[in-house]
């Protein structure tokens, strides 16, 4: 009977460790809601965004994450802004996305840093102020101080190039989807230098703008959870012909920019 | 009385190996693959807490006058193994350690051969390829390794290469050349002439499935380089020794070729990341070890290397 007791006992301990482990909320319940949300209520329905991302991160350096958004982006409604969040990063605040109505869709792709098991969430805020969320579990480890990447050259040797790519011809007056890839090593300042003990400076893009014919499509602030040469992809609207544009700005001050010509 | 006799004998015994293994220092278990060079298999796993991150292939090299060690171990322990396994066969002195990339598995036995007369051969970006990943490796060494690894575990090159450096150890002599990004960005082969031996370390997978760490166009370019050499046997960094050169390569060079061709399509295609690492290259498996732990990493590496070739 005692022996019954003691394994009721390692199984109840066993399961609140398990759900601890797996589900862990409090970091964002205890800090990161009030910390960017302050006491405004979020809901989780979801017939609004989604977000896809690996259950087991293959590469914590570079992890893809997709928000998908289940509503077309009218003036009366639309999504205005999407905010990333990952709990467990030392930097939770991975990038924040402002739309319009003219992005057509309020999707948008990228790759992350991910540190160590943890929630990645998206918190949409709609054109009247409302708060929605999705999140994913992922289970990765040592994005952020993982190694900078593999060929440190010719990351160097390319920095600041910028393209553009489309997926087909574009259609006029409906969504079309773009990816945007910047060249860029996003140093997160997390690599000690482990023989002088100095932390390398951060250094990573902290601005995206994309505008069509000189109209926002996509603006983002953007942190060191950006996996490095920042990837990301989401759609825009053309009534005719016009020019993409992207302005990239980094915490050195530097600017880059890149123009693509879309016929549809 | 004949119990006591058995319990006395087996208590002798146990002093007596007890005793025995004061006396003799702890070896390491390595073959003789020529006249004066030695290897030791490393087992196709994943570090972790059990194998403390000894997985790969190291060696020495004895000339008359010098013993180069051809990769340090996996951790401290493993270094100070290997070290009392070349003092054990010969009375030459060691001279250089030579790290062949900065992978953990390869340099982690580096600070027991520290000392007087000791000196570290590197590829040229092997420095600052230490200074980049070492916090990360020394971070997550007792959570991975279940070795607490410090900085003094950073030991960086004292003589570093930048194409190609001979070393005589005495009637011996090696060819250390730096090659281009491949592997990694800072890979090392050794070639001794003595034995006609082309010491790879991870720049040849055997078994083991392939790990792209530094540019996968690279490495294909270097394998080329290398596949014309005359040499009577390789010594890949994980995997058997091998006697048919190039042959030997040619699995690790399907396989890389089939990533690079299959990535560059789906890149063409315009197609995403997510679909080349769910769908690139699973008709492989069952051809390698590890190939669930490492084949989806090299894919996301490939992928982010092709994306920016035109």
């Amino acid at each position: 009977m005692k022996m019954v007791r003691v394994i009721v006992i390692f199984l109840a301990m066993f399961f609140v460790n398990a759900v601890s482990a797996g589900v862990d909320d409090t970091v964002w319940k205890n800090e990161l809601k009030t910390q960017f949300f302050a006491d405004r209520s979020i809901s989780e329905t979801e017939n609004i965004i989604a977000i896809e991302a690996p259950y087991r991160a293959e590469d914590a350096a570079l992890v893809p994450i997709r928000i998908t958004s289940k509503i077309n982006q009218t003036n009366d409604k639309y999504i205005k802004k999407i905010t990333l969040i990952v709990d467990k990063n030392p930097t939770p605040f991975a990038a924040e996305f402002n739309f319009t109505p003219l992005s057509g869709k309020a999707d948008v792709a990228m790759r992350l840093r991910i540190n160590s098991y943890s929630y990645v969430r998206a918190i949409a805020e709609m054109n009247d102020g409302q708060l929605i969320m999705a999140k994913k579990f992922v289970k990765a480890s040592g994005g952020c101080s993982a190694p900078i990447g593999a060929d440190l050259d010719a990351a160097m040797k390319r920095l600041g190039r910028m393209k553009f790519k489309l997926s087909g011809t574009a259609q006029s007056n409906e969504p079309n989807l773009a990816q945007l890839l910047i060249s860029h090593p996003n140093i997160t300042g997390m690599q000690m230098d482990q023989v002088t003990r100095f932390i390398r400076p951060a250094y990573y893009v902290e601005e995206v703008k994309v505008t069509f014919d000189g109209q926002p499509v996509l603006t983002a602030k953007t942190d060191i959870a950006i996996s490095a040469d920042p990837n990301f992809r989401f759609y825009f609207v053309p009534q005719s012909s016009g020019d993409l544009r992207a302005e990239v700005s980094d915490t050195d001050g530097n600017t880059f920019s890149q123009t693509y010509r879309v016929e549809p | 009385m004949k119990c006591i006799w058995i319990v006395s004998l087996g208590l002798c015994l146990g002093l007596f190996a007890v005793q025995c293994q004061a006396k003799t220092k702890e070896t390491l278990e390595v073959q003789k693959i020529a006249p004066g060079l030695y290897f030791h298999f490393g087992h196709h796993e994943l570090p972790n807490r059990d194998n403390h991150g000894a997985i790969a292939n190291i060696g020495f090299v004895v000339g008359k006058e010098c013993v180069a060690v051809l990769d340090s171990g996996g951790n401290p322990q493993q270094g100070l193994l290997l070290k009392n396994t070349i003092e054990k066969i010969t009375d030459v002195p060691i001279c250089y350690v030579i790290n062949s990339h900065v992978h953990p598995d390869h340099i982690f036995g580096n600070r027991s051969f520290k000392g007087r007369g000791v000196q570290f051969i590197g590829h040229k970006n092997l420095a600052r390829a230490m200074q980049a990943r070492g916090g990360f490796y020394l971070q997550r060494s007792e959570e991975q390794l279940g070795v607490k690894l410090a900085p003094k575990d950073i030991v960086l090159p004292d003589i570093e290469v930048t194409d190609s450096l001979t070393l005589d150890l005495g009637h011996r002599l090696l060819t250390v050349t730096a090659h281009g990004s491949a592997h990694t960005d800072n890979d090392l082969s050794v070639l001794d002439k003595n034995s006609q031996t082309l010491w790879l370390s991870d720049l040849l997978f055997v078994e083991h499935l392939p790990v792209i760490d530094g540019s996968l166009k690279g490495w294909l370019r270097e394998l080329k380089a290398l596949s014309a050499l005359k040499v009577r046997r390789v010594v890949p960094g994980h995997g058997p020794v091998m006697g048919d050169w190039p042959a030997a390569l040619k699995p690790q060079e399907d396989y890389l070729t089939m990533l690079l061709k299959e990535v560059r399509s789906m890149i063409r295609q315009g197609k995403f990341i997510e679909q080349a690492i769910a769908e690139v290259g699973q008709m492989a498996t069952g051809r390698w070890a590890l190939f669930d732990a490492f084949h989806k990493k090299n894919i996301t590496l490939v992928f982010a290397e092709l994306e920016w070739e035109d």
